[in-house]
């Protein structure tokens, strides 16, 4: 067989007329698509270089350039498309793992899609978010089942158990894990300092904290995954809480690789490994092989942290999520993160984020079910994750039984991300999943966190709406509060799994 | 619609709708007749529609105080016979009558409605018995459920609960309420947004001794529910008024919570009013928030609750719904509107409106 052509995907198209052969274009691409001859005085591109990050497009100060899909055609089949074609010459060609970055991009079904929220009419007055107070004010980890307290006098009361070690958040919303290492330390920054600035929280991700983000500290949830990197003492006590992560939306059971290049003198240090040495996070973590061995590190943290901060598992939804999931609460948990199968990642395999897991609307409703079936739903909260795309999901998934949303991938496009999906290459011209300090100048700290704080506001602001609009003040009355939800287009079981009725069914 | 359909209709439909409510107490535990909150409740009739009306009394089965007294409401001799035979099981029948009506042309699909006045058999007693009250609960919760056309719409010792499908003067009438002395009356006058027809669905609506009138919806209904779910309670009825009873049941009498509390948890301020709070009582507000958050109930609603020794008047966290209340010597007046009170109370000493989501609460100080 001859060689194997470049696959492109897609055509720079220059509008001459536009072009002033300024060549920013040149200087700014990461991936080398465009060149500029100087004999012939002509701006060059190689389209089959370009990811389709639009860095160019969106730089082009005269509007210059417009990516385009390839429009070359192979014979329509529905069953052998494009994709799968290029795939089998791509590792016909190379003979390794295809890898990929971001959710997955396949057409599964979008339970959000099928399910329409309610408003009140008549019989109930809805509720003006301007004018009266709308509250989302959501705490995470455990709580009694009962007030304990003592009655000094009348109207008069002393707790006798306190509640104080939970997370406050002044909006359901947080940012999830991602290291310093997937992405960029002015990526980190943005999100912590966004978290800070919004009243909620974001997380290291399993990267240790670069000192730079230490006076973000109070807002961050520290992970703690299976290389254990950057985890000492001072980590831990640094946080408000500390997530166990056991696995990822998008890559259940694998574990994660950062190459050598990549681990340079400051990802060294944060991490606390040699530089240039591969950092591998093992696919387990090779002291939990059981349930009883994940009590065990859950209170080994509790007590390094003195029962102070609460300390969380996260887990991909996978087949049997809701019964690991009360393991988890039993093991001692204080909130379950679980991320579905539209989650993100800096890098994994193609076809294990493409096909393993399950959707987090089915995972939320099930796992939410099942700890209200065995009475100890108040010991943990639910943590939703992977692929929340607007606020009208966080709403849904909020009715379905989860305490607060994480966002990952909504989070990096506000920073300039759009979703080219070649994280793992480091290459990144938006300055997010990179290293190189000529791409990561590119996204300013500062501008970064605003633009997070706008997306949180906004997102509270159509909440806050969507809530009045049902004739509820506040979040706590939306939580596992199904009735607010109808499905349509949906079946038997799918209902049933949701718990919810169909659209047309009153109460 | 054929009155079993009507009946499965309502049972279960949640019916939302607006409604009046009344209540009359005397704080020394001094009965008076029904007559009163007849007029009082039938002065908002522009509040209800005709389909559904009620009364609670406390106080009104003297003879028969250390009883626990049942009100069922039978389809059929059938529904009546098996319910029959399952309560000589656990009960010692002390008294067994059908509840003295007088006829009204006007109501229709009446069932057949008996009292019966029951003490716990001793042997259950001393054996699976750790908590009567709790044997009763789960009694009621049987014959709800499980028995096809018999529903308990009364249980409480020394109260009852009189209810159907009317105008509450037709509904006042036909139970001869006027005829019964109590120190606490509770009323209900309803506007169910369906066409129903099952007297079980109007109010008030009452579990062991507790009894609720409630006007509103309850927009946070659906997490209220799956809560009770865990703890027991099971909603057979898909009313918000069912969901309101139980959690009383389960604050009060379960948690021990006073009823101050209970109105922070059911309607609780805003996190800007706590917020506010000197530490030690913002660090109590927010734990009942934290702790107590699915019991939050979200929408608009005024209810009147009542126990043997106490009545609670409570709205919502922004008062979507009217409730006013009044005293005058030894009597406390709460309703919907302040002409229901005055139509029985000419010159009350003092009239105010509750603010939103802080509750009325009347203790009974028998002299």
């Amino acid at each position: 067989m001859a060689k194997a052509k470049n696959i492109t995907e897609f055509i720079i198209e220059r509008d001459e007329r536009r072009c002033i052969k300024c060549q920013a274009c040149v200087r700014v691409c990461a991936s080398d698509v465009h060149s500029y001859d100087d004999e012939s005085q002509e701006l060059l591109s190689d389209n089959s270089r370009c990811v389709g990050c639009h860095f160019c497009e969106d730089i082009c100060p005269t509007g210059a350039l417009t990516i385009k899909r390839n429009p070359s055609a192979t014979k329509d089949n529905a069953h052998w498309t494009r994709d799968y074609i290029y795939r089998i010459v791509k590792q016909s060609t190379t003979g390794g793992i295809l890898l990929t970055g971001m959710g997955n991009d396949k057409q599964y079904k979008n339970y959000f899609e099928h399910m329409v929220l309610n408003a009140a009419q008549v019989t109930n007055p809805s509720i003006d978010p301007l004018r009266e107070p709308m509250e989302l004010r959501t705490f995470i980890g455990r709580r009694p089942d009962r007030i304990r307290y003592e009655k000094i006098k009348e109207n008069k009361y002393i707790l006798k158990e306190s509640i104080s070690n939970l997370l406050h958040l002044e909006i359901p919303v947080m940012f999830s894990a991602m290291s310093f290492g997937s992405i960029s330390l002015n990526a980190c920054k943005s999100l912590a300092k966004a978290a800070f600035l919004s009243g909620t929280y974001w997380n290291t991700g399993e990267g240790g904290m670069h000192r730079n983000l230490y006076p973000y500290a109070e807002r961050a949830i520290v992970q703690i995954a299976s290389g254990r990197f950057g985890v000492n003492t001072e980590y831990l006590e640094r946080a408000a809480a500390v997530e166990i992560k056991i696995g990822q939306g998008a890559k259940p059971g694998i574990g994660g690789h950062l190459p050598g290049e990549k681990v340079s003198e400051e990802i060294s240090l944060t991490r606390m490994i040699p530089e240039g040495t591969d950092a591998i996070s093992p696919a387990p973590h090779h002291d939990i092989y059981s349930i009883e061995d994940l009590r065990q590190l859950i209170f080994a943290i509790k007590e390094v942290t003195s029962y102070k901060k609460p300390v969380g598992v996260k887990i991909a939804a996978v087949h049997n999520v809701a019964p690991i999931a009360s393991g988890i609460v039993r093991a001692g948990a204080d909130f379950v993160t679980i991320d579905g199968i539209r989650g993100g990642t800096g890098a994994a395999p193609l076809v294990i984020r493409d096909n393993v897991g399950i959707p987090i609307e089915l995972a939320v409703a099930v796992v939410d079910q099942r700890l209200r079936d065995e009475g100890i739903r108040n010991q943990a909260s639910i943590i939703a994750a992977g692929g929340f795309k607007t606020s009208a999901d966080i709403v849904k998934a909020i009715a379905l039984g989860a305490d607060v949303v994480y966002i990952g991938s909504a989070a990096l496009i506000a920073l300039g991300c759009h979703l080219c999906q070649k994280c793992y290459t480091g290459k990144c011209n938006w300055g997010i999943a990179t290293q190189d300090s000529y791409l990561t100048k590119r996204l300013n700290p500062d501008i970064g966190a605003e633009r997070l704080c706008n997306l949180l506001k906004a997102w509270a602001l159509e909440i806050k709406e969507m809530l009045g609009g049902m004739g509820i003040n506040a979040i706590e009355s939306l939580r596992g509060n199904r009735e607010q939800l109808r499905g349509i287009d949906l079946t038997e079981t799918e209902l049933k799994l949701l718990g919810i009725k169909y659209a047309g069914e009153a109460w | 619609m054929e009155y079993q359909q009507l009946k499965f209709f309502e049972k279960n439909n949640r019916i939302p709708g607006g409604c009046g409510v009344a209540g009359i107490v005397n704080v020394k535990g001094n009965l008076f007749s029904g007559e009163n909150i007849i007029t009082s409740i039938c002065t908002m009739n522009e509040r209800g529609n005709g389909l559904g009306a009620g009364y609670a009394g406390y106080g009104i089965y003297p003879e028969f105080k250390d009883n626990w007294c049942f009100h069922i409401m039978y389809d059929d001799i059938r529904a009546k016979e098996i319910v029959e035979d399952f309560l000589e099981d656990g009960f010692d029948i002390v008294n067994e009558e059908p509840i003295p009506v007088h006829r009204v042309k006007t109501l229709q699909y009446i069932p057949l409605l008996y009292r019966y006045f029951i003490d716990i058999k001793r042997d259950k007693n001393s054996q699976e018995l750790y908590d009567q009250q709790e044997y009763i609960l789960s009694t009621i919760m049987k014959i709800n459920k499980n028995f096809d056309g018999a529903y308990v719409f009364s249980s409480g010792k020394n109260m009852g609960i009189f209810k159907g499908v009317g105008e509450p003067e037709e509904i006042g009438d036909f139970y001869r309420i006027s005829d019964y002395k109590g120190y606490i009356w509770t009323a209900h006058n309803r506007f169910p947004t369906n066409t129903v027809g099952w007297w079980g669905g109007a109010h008030p609506f009452g579990i062991l001794d507790w009894s609720v009138v409630h006007n509103g919806e309850i927009s946070s209904y659906g997490i209220n529910r799956r809560y009770l779910e865990n703890a027991g309670y099971y909603c057979t009825l898909f009313t918000d008024t069912e969901v309101i009873t139980y959690l009383f049941d389960l604050l009060y009498r379960r948690h021990q919570l006073d009823f101050n509390i209970i109105g922070n948890i059911l309607s609780s301020p805003f996190w800007e009013m706590i917020d506010r709070e000197e530490k030690e009582k913002m660090e109590f507000l927010k734990a009942l928030r934290i702790i107590y958050a699915p019991a939050l109930l979200n929408g608009p609603f005024a209810i009147i609750v009542a126990n043997s020794d106490t009545v609670i008047g409570l709205n919502d966290r922004i008062k979507l719904r009217p409730l006013v209340s009044a005293e005058r010597g030894d009597f406390v007046y709460l309703a919907s509107e302040e002409s229901a009170i005055r139509c029985v109370c000419k010159l009350p000493e003092n009239v105010w409106m509750p603010e939103a989501g802080e509750p009325v609460v009347v203790q009974i100080k028998r002299v």
